[in-house]
Formats: structure tokens, C-alpha cells, sequence
């Protein structure tokens, strides 16, 4: 039972992870209809200038208190990320806004392989230890049931992020323009809505999100590199297309659920499959449920919209 | 062939039998001008002959019906399988190249039907990422599929390939023609792989003009009108899959006899979008800016991993940017600035059958 | 292009000239030079070159001629695809012998072209046992091969360990499956009972769900066959899931890089091996390690002194065989036996170093200490 309930844990941390990112996602997708590929490098980018930050600061003010610490490294990553995202709209993205659909998507590939290289030459190779600033001391609220302080944070600051993004996008009237944007392109600029600014703003607060993410998931792990976003990046889309794409609820409910289906997959695959597959197939689930949400439930588990857009 | 011929600068407007002929002798003398070099850059010539037929056969599927797959390697890794499984010690099958080559075309055609069956109602971006997902399954099965029964070898690859064999002929082995006159067996890969090249070429552009081309140039343009002029898109759609994975098949047969080796690490991701790219920096939709593509993104990096390392030493002392980060530098860059610049590539389609002139010539942008 | 012209003309006036005073012979060492792991790469490269130096500073004859030994260096930047056409680049230059390659994935496709070129190579570094195992001639190794490091591990395991319940996980890389594999035999065959057999990625940096389920099995020891840029993270989470069993994994853990990955993760009960002696313990690693910091201005890394032993037994064998000829000189190398740096260096009947070396190593006071 405890081994059930670690599970469980397990998958919602990586879970709570999964939906931050696929907030970005499911936002740029639901206003342009474009899968922004480097939304996951972003996350890359953002722990790595935390841990920049963090270098200069233990260098600088040896004695500072953690808390302060990664509070001024979230203020360095955030808006780098948010600066680093304006100009890629600006320059990659905007001026192929009425290209034939592959181009931006090609555009995007490309962004993404440019940022995880230009990490590569600046940040180096290897794997980079990442202070783990917040207690990873386990604690055990149900015997043999481990959590620790930062996975508990980040389930915790994901919760209000989320909570937050929602607020901003239903209550405010940035929010409504967003939609509006979202809606109809033309019709919000007719009535008043500067669609340029909207949708540089969508992915400005997208890189937010994931600027958080990032610093979030390398505490988590002690790592960073600059490889570390992708892969996340792509099961982030998974998570936002399981929720239905657009739909900022169903981003949350398909990362929780993605990470919970990895974590139970890795652990009972050899029972459910009588020991034909093992563990080594965890990467594809993800891949599988995507294959299968797209083709027999489109508009995912609460959208409305339809692949098939026109 | 004339499209290939068009593109030479300057001669191919204005005495285009000629620029055919330059073309012609280019593909037959290259290997002989290499060889003064050295024989890595015969290697490096077959190398870019694989990545030709790969970029054709990708062409077809993103170029002609406008399809963005991004799991195309997918397709390359099951002839590559293929062959190590029916022509190595592995399972101690060694059927000829003959057989091997049909049979692969046959499994990635299949492979090609499997993943575009269930995806055919999917479009644009959708596709995309599906393709990408499906190509990694096949790499993760590749590299797993050692246990509970040793299928692939798993991450360990399968070694000692049967080399081709041509009436008789083993391309892996020199031939001696006196005394002191051999032709490397580079030489013989080289002409080989250059005849199904241009097999492909001849093939690929009598498709073009045949009414599966004009079909496919429809539907790419506007599938909803294709539709309601009377064409099966979806049985357009499969036809696409299939025989663009064909291409991949064949294309990784010829590699695994070649490399001798297989092993999951050569199927990865990058591979997938290291094609897309050839065909997206070529030109989309046309014969000629895939060939173009191809060699120049893959002789490139070979190139400049030969001159990066020395002219960095002279230039700054020590190496700032290793090889490998050039070249990827460069295939990223390739892709946006080629997307942003020249959207329709190096070459840019024949008018006849792209859109993206038309509609610039009737200046539509949407 | 034109550059390449011309350095090829002033290359061979060079060799010109230098011929009409000496025999030069060419001796290549591949390795990579640059990436992840390119300190390693240089590593081997000024072992070889050392004994090259060595070699040159005796001033030996051969054939009647004072031969003159030259290095190639070449980058394969750990690839197979590019370690084949840097294999081809040098069986072009007329190399008469490789030290090379590094890592077992580039190694066993490159060893193909030496072989139809028919230029011994001997990698001073490549553990996968296929390597030797394909009936090439002109193969060798002297460093101990993942069969031989994998029953040290499982006779560790089940020994001085004294473990009955062992978890295996492996990174499904060529090396991790490799070495994981024969760890597991090595662990039955010493009445241990594996109760898990779990797998993740070299790419992957969450392990909580599968150790999570290793946890639910209780072992006594968990073995990771894979590199230290996962086992650091590994570490980490064993810690936060409360698992307390010991830690063992093979060579490529056995990494500085490891414990800095590890944090304050990583404590006595981790384990590692690593193919070879340690310098101290070599018969002329003391010697060799201050030669090497004179010469290179560098620490020795890991694999230099196997480099070192390889080249000097090529050389020794075309002394033996007076001439640099490979087919002359082959039958020779199989034939060597001499006290080198790292021990007696000797070639079984496949090519493997006869009774290679496996040392295991705890960690202890913040650093890999031999056991």
C-alpha cells in the first residue's frame, strides 16, 4: 500500500511540473494554433540562469539566507525568460503569422535546437549541480510514505500559479482580451484589442510559467544541463493535448494525470504485462497516450476545440 | 533531371543540355576529384547518397502532399533492421541483397500504412507531433527489444552486415585490376547507391507529373477542394506514407550493408529533424532542392569539422566552438532563417506545381 | 578546399625530406577531442604520445633504417558515424598502427575498416566485450573487458558485500546494458537473488518510480550500470525515498563528477569499480605520473597509461619483427609479452589483455578510495 501511495506522490510532483509547462503551451496554441517547440527549452533557460544567479550570488554574499537567495534567482530567470520569449515571438514567429503552417512550425524546431545550443556553448556540456536551496530532508506523513519540503512546495506553488493564470485570464480584462484575441483574430483588433501586444504578452507569461518550472524541477533534482528541457517540453504538450488544447483546466487535469500514468507505468508495467514489458518503455507513454487521445477524443479530456481546424 | 539541371547558376537558364551534362559528370567525376583529398571524403560523398534518397523520399511526404512527419527516420530504422536481421550472422539468415532490399521496401511501406492510418484525420501541427511520438516508439522498441526474447540486440546494435553483393561482386572489397591498380570498394558503394539515386530521381518525377502528383499538389494546396473535385485524400494520404517510407526503408538497407553495424543511437530525433531540414533548406516540393539540401547539409558539417578545429586554433589559440556545436548551430539556424528569408528554399518548386509561387504571384499571403 | 591543397603539398615536401634521413612511421591515436568527455579523449592521446617520444628518444632502428615515429591525432567526438570516417582518414594517411577509440560504440564499427586495411589497433580503453569478439586479427585491447568487470562486481556483490538480495538498474545504453548484464550473471552464479531489474534512459533525470518499486523489493544492494551524470541524481532520490541499501555501479560512476552530482547524497555505502590498477599500485605508475606532469603540464586522468602500453607494444613489435610492415609485424603483437606501465602486457587469443585488472573503490572522505 505504501509502495501505491509513493506512487501517487511521485506522479503528482512530476505531474505538478508537467502542468506549469503545459500552461505555455496550451496558451500560445489556443491563441495562434502554433506548437511553440522551444516552450520546453525555456525551462532549460530558466534554471540555468537561476543557477548563474545563485553563482554570483554565493560568491558575493557568502552568508545570505536560502529563501532570499532563490527568491533573487526567480527574479533574474523570470524575466530573462519572459525578454528571451518577447524576442523570439518578435523575430521568429510574427513574421511567418500568415505563412503556410509548416513554416512556423519548422521556425519553432529550429528556435528550440538554436536555444539548447546556444546553452551548450555558454553553460558547457556536463551536468551542472544545482543548490538544492529548500530542505530535501524526507519527510514521512504516513509511515513509509516519503515527501520532502521541495516537492511539497512545488505542488504547492504550481497550485497557486495555476490558480493565479486562471484568475488573470477569466476575471481581468487582459484576460478578456486574450480570449477575445483567442476567439477571432480580426474581431478583437476591430474592437479595439491590439492583437500584437496580446499575443506577445500570452508568451510572455507563458515563459514566466516556465521560468518557475524550470528552477522548480532542478531543486527537485540537484541538476541542470542543458539538454533538461526538451524532453519535459514534449511530455508538457502530451499533457496540454490529453486536457484538450486551449482549455487552461484541462492543461492542469493532463499534467497531473500524465504524471501519475508514467509513475504507475514504470511501476507495475511487468505485472500488467505478465513481464513482457518493463520499465525501459516509460518514455513511451506519453507518445502512446498522445497517439490515442488525438485520434479517437481530439478535443481531449475537457476541450472544446477540434484538431481538425481550418 | 532538368530541374536539377535548371538550378545550376547561370548556365542552367541559358544552355540548359549543357548544364544536364555538367550535372552528369559532376555525379560521376565527384568520387574522383574526392579521392585526391582522400578517401574519408568518398566516405563523406556516400554518406550524403543515403541522405539524398532519405530527403526524396521525405520530400514527397512533406514536399508533394504536405504532410509534416517528423518520426521519418522512423522508416529508415526498419530497413536498416531489416536487412541486419535477414543478412547477418544475428540470426544466421543471409539472404542477398535481391531479396533483403524488396522485402524492406515492403515492411517500411507497411510501417508507413500502420502510422498513417490511424493519423490520416490529423493535420498540420497534430501530425507533426504524432509522427515525432511514433518515431520515438520505434527507436524505444529498437533499443528494448532484447528482452524476453533477443529480437534487436537491444542498445548493443547488430554487428557484421553482410556486405552487398553484385553478381558476384562484393562491393566491401577492393577490386584488383593489375598489380597496382585497385578500385576501392567506396568507389563501387558510391556508383551503386548513385544508380538508385537516380532510379529514385526518374521515378520520383514521372510521379510528379502523373495524376497521384497532381492529386497530392491538390490536397497539399487545399484539401477540401481536392476533395470536392473527386480525389480519395485518403487513400492519397496513405499512398504519400507509404511510399515515402519506402524511400526510408531502402535508404536504411543500403546504410546498415554499408556502416556493417547497427544500433538504435543512429534513429534518433536529430536524424529526423537533420532530413527535414535538407528538405526544408532545398526547397519543399521539388526534386532538385532535396538533392541540393542533402549534400550541402552533410558534406557541410564533415567539412567544417575539418576546418573548424585548425582555423579556430589559428584564429583565437585554443577551440571556442567544437565541431558538433557548429553543426548544430548550423542546421537550427538553417531552419529559421530559411523559414524567415526564403520560405521556399534554396530552389524554389517549379511554378507549375507549387503553390507558394502562385499565390505570390497573385499576391495572396494567406 | 584550396588551404587543404596546399597544406597536403607542404606536407609532402615535409615527408620528403624528411625521408631522405630517417624513416618516419605513422602511428594514429583516435580519441574524443572534443565534447562531454574530451579530457578524457586528450588523456589518451599524450599517453600514446609519450611512448611515441620515448620510443623516438631511444633512437630505434628497424629494417636497417632509423625509424622516426610520428602521432596522428584524430577526434571521433565519440560517434560512430564520424569514428568511422576519421578510422578511414587515417588508413588513408598509411598509419601502421591505431590507439583507439575511447568509448565501445564508436570503437566496434571503426574496428571494421582497420580490419579490411588490415592496421592493428588496440584501444587502450573500450570495455564492450563484442569489440574483440568478431574474428577480427587485428584487434586488440589492453584494458579488462566488461565480462571480467562484471564478475568482479558480482563476486563483490555477493561477497565482501555479502548481499542475498540484489536490484539491477541499466541506462539501455550499449555500455550500462553491457556491463549490468554481466553483473547480473556474475550475481547468480554467486547465489545472490536479483528481486529487481529495472531500466531508465541516459537521458533521464526522474528515477522516483522505479525506485520506488526497488524499494518495495528490499534489496541489499542496488547495482546501476550507466554513468555518472545518473547516478548522481540517483543518489539524491534514494536518499529522499528513505532507501538505505548500498550503492554499486561500474566505471562510468567512478567519476569525480559522480560525488559532485551526488551532493551530500552520496556516503560510504557507495560503490564503484574501475577496469585497471590505480596509478600507485601500476609497477611504473609513480614514474609514469611524474613523466606525464613534466611533459604535459597535466594530471593523468584515467586511461594514459593504457594508451602508453599500447603504443610501446606495437613498437616492441616491429622491433621484433624488423619491419613496420602490419602484416610483418602482426604476428609479433600477438606474441607480446613485456613488463609495461600498467602490469604485463600480454594478448590472449582474441585480443583481450590477459588477466586485466579490476580495482573497486569506496567512497570515503569526499573522494573514490581504493579498496
Amino acid at each position: 500500500m505504501e509502495i501505491f501511495l509513493q506512487q501517487i506522490v511521485n506522479g503528482l510532483v512530476v505531474g505538478s511540473v508537467y502542468a506549469l509547462v503545459a500552461l505555455g503551451y496550451t496558451m500560445v496554441y489556443g491563441i495562434l494554433g502554433l506548437i511553440n517547440f522551444a516552450h520546453g527549452d525555456l525551462v532549460m533557460v530558466g534554471a540555468l540562469t537561476a543557477l548563474q544567479t545563485m553563482m554570483f550570488l554565493m560568491g558575493v554574499a557568502p552568508g545570505m539566507s536560502p529563501i532570499a537567495m532563490l527568491t533573487l534567482s526567480l527574479l533574474v530567470a523570470i524575466p530573462v525568460c519572459m525578454l528571451l520569449a518577447f524576442t523570439m515571438e518578435r523575430l521568429a514567429y510574427r513574421p511567418l503569422r500568415n505563412a503556410p503552417r509548416l513554416a512556423p512550425l519548422i521556425t519553432a524546431i529550429g528556435v528550440s535546437f538554436l536555444l539548447q545550443t546556444l546553452a551548450m556553448i555558454i553553460w558547457g556540456r556536463n551536468y551542472h549541480t544545482f543548490p538544492q536551496l529548500i530542505s530535501t530532508t524526507p519527510l514521512q506523513p504516513i509511515e513509509g510514505v516519503f515527501i520532502t519540503p521541495i516537492q511539497i512546495t512545488i505542488i504547492i506553488v504550481s497550485a497557486l500559479m495555476m490558480a493565479g493564470l486562471v484568475l488573470l485570464v477569466t476575471k481581468t480584462k487582459l484576460g478578456r482580451a486574450m480570449r477575445a484575441t483567442a476567439e477571432n483574430h480580426r474581431v478583437a483588433a476591430l474592437m479595439g484589442v491590439d492583437t500584437n501586444m496580446i499575443i506577445a504578452l500570452t508568451f510572455v507569461l507563458g515563459a514566466a510559467l516556465a521560468a518557475v518550472a524550470g528552477v522548480m524541477f532542478a531543486s527537485n533534482y540537484g541538476i541542470a544541463h542543458y539538454g533538461m528541457g526538451f524532453m519535459p517540453g514534449l511530455k508538457a504538450f502530451t499533457a496540454a493535448v490529453l486536457g484538450g488544447i486551449g482549455n487552461l483546466g484541462g492543461a492542469m487535469l493532463g499534467g497531473i494525470v500524465l504524471g501519475l500514468v508514467e509513475s504507475f507505468g514504470a511501476g507495475y508495467i511487468e505485472h500488467l504485462t505478465f513481464g513482457f514489458l518493463n520499465s525501459s518503455y516509460q518514455d513511451i507513454f506519453a507518445f502512446m497516450i498522445l497517439g490515442l487521445v488525438l485520434i479517437f477524443k481530439p478535443t481531449g479530456l475537457l476541450g472544446e476545440r477540434v484538431s481538425d481546424r481550418a | 533531371m532538368n530541374e536539377l539541371a535548371l538550378a545550376v547558376p547561370w548556365l542552367g537558364k541559358r544552355n540548359p543540355l549543357a548544364a544536364r551534362w555538367l550535372v552528369i559528370a559532376i555525379a560521376i567525376g565527384a568520387p574522383i576529384v574526392a579521392m585526391m583529398f582522400g578517401r574519408t571524403w568518398v566516405r563523406v560523398l556516400d554518406f550524403a547518397l543515403l541522405y539524398i534518397l532519405l530527403a526524396l523520399g521525405l520530400n514527397l511526404v512533406v514536399g508533394f502532399a504536405g504532410l509534416l512527419d517528423l518520426g521519418y527516420i522512423a522508416f529508415y530504422a526498419v530497413g536498416a533492421y531489416t536487412a541486419a536481421f535477414l543478412a547477418s550472422p544475428h540470426f544466421d539468415v543471409h539472404l542477398p541483397i535481391w531479396i533483403v532490399l524488396p522485402l524492406a521496401a515492403c515492411f517500411a511501406a507497411t510501417a508507413g500504412i500502420t502510422l498513417g492510418f490511424p493519423v490520416l484525420r490529423l493535420r498540420g501541427d497534430y501530425l507533426a507531433i504524432v509522427t515525432l511520438g511514433f518515431g520515438e516508439i520505434v527507436r524505444i522498441f529498437m533499443n528494448n527489444l532484447n528482452y524476453p526474447i533477443n529480437i534487436t540486440n537491444g542498445p548493443q546494435g547488430i554487428n557484421s552486415l553482410d556486405p552487398i553483393m553484385l553478381f558476384g561482386w562484393d562491393l566491401s572489397r577492393n577490386i584488383q585490376v593489375t598489380e597496382d591498380l585497385a578500385i576501392n570498394s567506396l568507389f563501387l558503394y558510391y556508383y551503386f547507391f548513385l544508380a538508385c539515386v537516380v532510379g529514385s530521381i526518374i521515378f520520383i518525377q514521372r510521379l510528379q507529373i502523373s495524376r497521384v502528383g497532381r492529386a497530392w499538389a491538390a490536397m497539399r494546396d487545399d484539401e477540401l477542394a481536392a476533395k470536392a473535385i473527386g480525389i480519395n485524400t485518403r487513400n492519397m494520404k496513405l499512398l504519400a506514407f507509404s511510399l515515402g517510407a519506402t524511400f526510408g526503408g531502402v535508404s536504411g538497407v543500403l546504410f546498415g550493408t554499408f556502416q556493417g553495424f547497427v544500433s538504435p543511437e543512429s534513429f534518433s530525433l536529430m536524424e529526423s529533424i537533420a532530413v527535414l531540414t535538407m528538405v526544408v533548406f532545398g526547397g519543399m516540393g521539388n526534386v532538385a532542392g532535396a538533392i541540393v539540401g542533402a549534400i550541402i547539409l552533410s558534406a557541410l558539417p564533415e567539412i567544417l569539422r575539418h576546418l573548424a578545429v585548425p582555423v579556430q586554433n589559428a584564429l583565437f589559440g585554443h577551440v571556442l566552438l567544437d565541431p558538433e556545436v557548429l553543426r548544430m548551430l548550423l542546421l537550427s539556424l538553417a531552419m529559421i532563417l530559411m523559414m524567415l528569408l526564403r520560405p521556399s528554399g534554396l530552389i524554389p518548386a517549379n511554378a507549375k506545381y507549387s503553390h507558394i509561387r502562385y499565390l505570390k504571384a497573385k499576391g495572396v499571403t494567406e | 578546399m584550396k588551404q587543404t591543397v596546399v597544406a597536403l603539398a607542404i606536407m609532402g615536401i615535409g615527408l620528403s625530406v624528411a625521408q631522405a634521413q630517417e624513416m618516419v612511421v605513422k602511428l594514429g591515436s583516435v580519441a574524443p577531442l572534443t565534447g562531454t568527455i574530451s579530457h578524457l579523449g586528450k588523456d589518451n592521446e599524450n599517453g600514446a604520445r609519450l611512448a611515441v617520444e620515448d620510443a623516438n628518444a631511444k633512437g630505434i632502428t628497424i629494417g636497417g633504417k632509423k625509424v622516426k615515429f610520428e602521432l596522428m591525432g584524430e577526434d571521433d567526438q565519440a560517434d560512430p558515424r564520424t569514428g568511422t570516417t576519421v578510422a578511414q582518414r587515417l588508413v588513408d594517411a598509411g598509419v601502421k598502427g591505431v590507439v583507439g577509440h575511447l568509448n565501445s560504440g564508436t570503437t566496434i564499427p571503426a574496428s571494421r575498416i582497420y580490419n579490411q586495411a588490415g592496421v592493428p589497433m588496440i584501444s587502450p580503453s573500450a570495455t564492450n566485450p563484442t569489440l574483440t569478439r568478431q574474428g577480427y586479427k587485428a584487434v586488440f585491447r589492453t584494458i579488462a573487458n566488461d565480462v571480467q568487470q562484471g564478475g568482479v562486481l558480482g563476486k563483490f556483490i555477493v561477497g565482501p558485500l555479502a548481499a542475498k538480495t540484489v536490484a539491477i538498474i541499466d541506462d539501455r545504453t550499449s555500455y550500462g546494458q553491457g556491463l549490468a548484464d554481466e553483473t547480473e550473471k556474475a550475481v547468480k552464479a554467486g547465489g545472490g537473488k536479483i528481486v529487481a531489474r529495472e531500466f531508465t534512459t541516459d537521458k533521464a533525470t526522474d528515477f522516483n518510480a522505479i525506485l520506488t518499486k526497488i524499494r518495495g523489493a528490499k534489496p541489499d544492494v542496488i547495482f546501476f550500470g550507466g554513468m555518472d551524470a545518473q547516478g548522481g541524481p540517483m543518489l539524491r532520490q534514494l536518499k529522499q525515498l528513505g532507501v538505505e541499501a548500498k550503492f554499486v555501479t561500474g566505471d562510468g560512476g567512478c567519476s569525480p563528477e559522480m560525488i559532485k552530482l551526488a551532493g551530500d547524497s552520496i556516503g560510504a555505502n557507495a560503490y564503484c569499480s574501475m577496469a585497471g590498477l590505480p596509478l600507485e599500485k601500476m609497477p611504473g605508475g609513480t614514474e609514469f605520473r611524474n613523466r606525464y606532469k613534466a611533459r604535459f603540464n597535466a594530471d593523468v586522468q584515467i586511461y594514459s597509461p593504457y594508451a602508453y602500453d599500447a603504443a610501446t607494444a606495437m613498437i616492441k613489435a616491429m622491433q621484433a619483427a624488423n619491419s613496420t610492415e602490419p602484416a610483418k609485424y602482426l604476428p609479433e603483437l600477438k606474441k607480446s609479452s613485456f613488463p609495461g606501465v600498467t602490469g604485463t602486457v600480454a594478448f590472449d587469443d582474441l585480443g583481450d589483455i590477459k588477466d586485466g585488472a579490476i580495482t573497486m573503490y569506496q567512497f570515503k572522505a569526499g573522494t573514490w578510495a581504493a579498496m
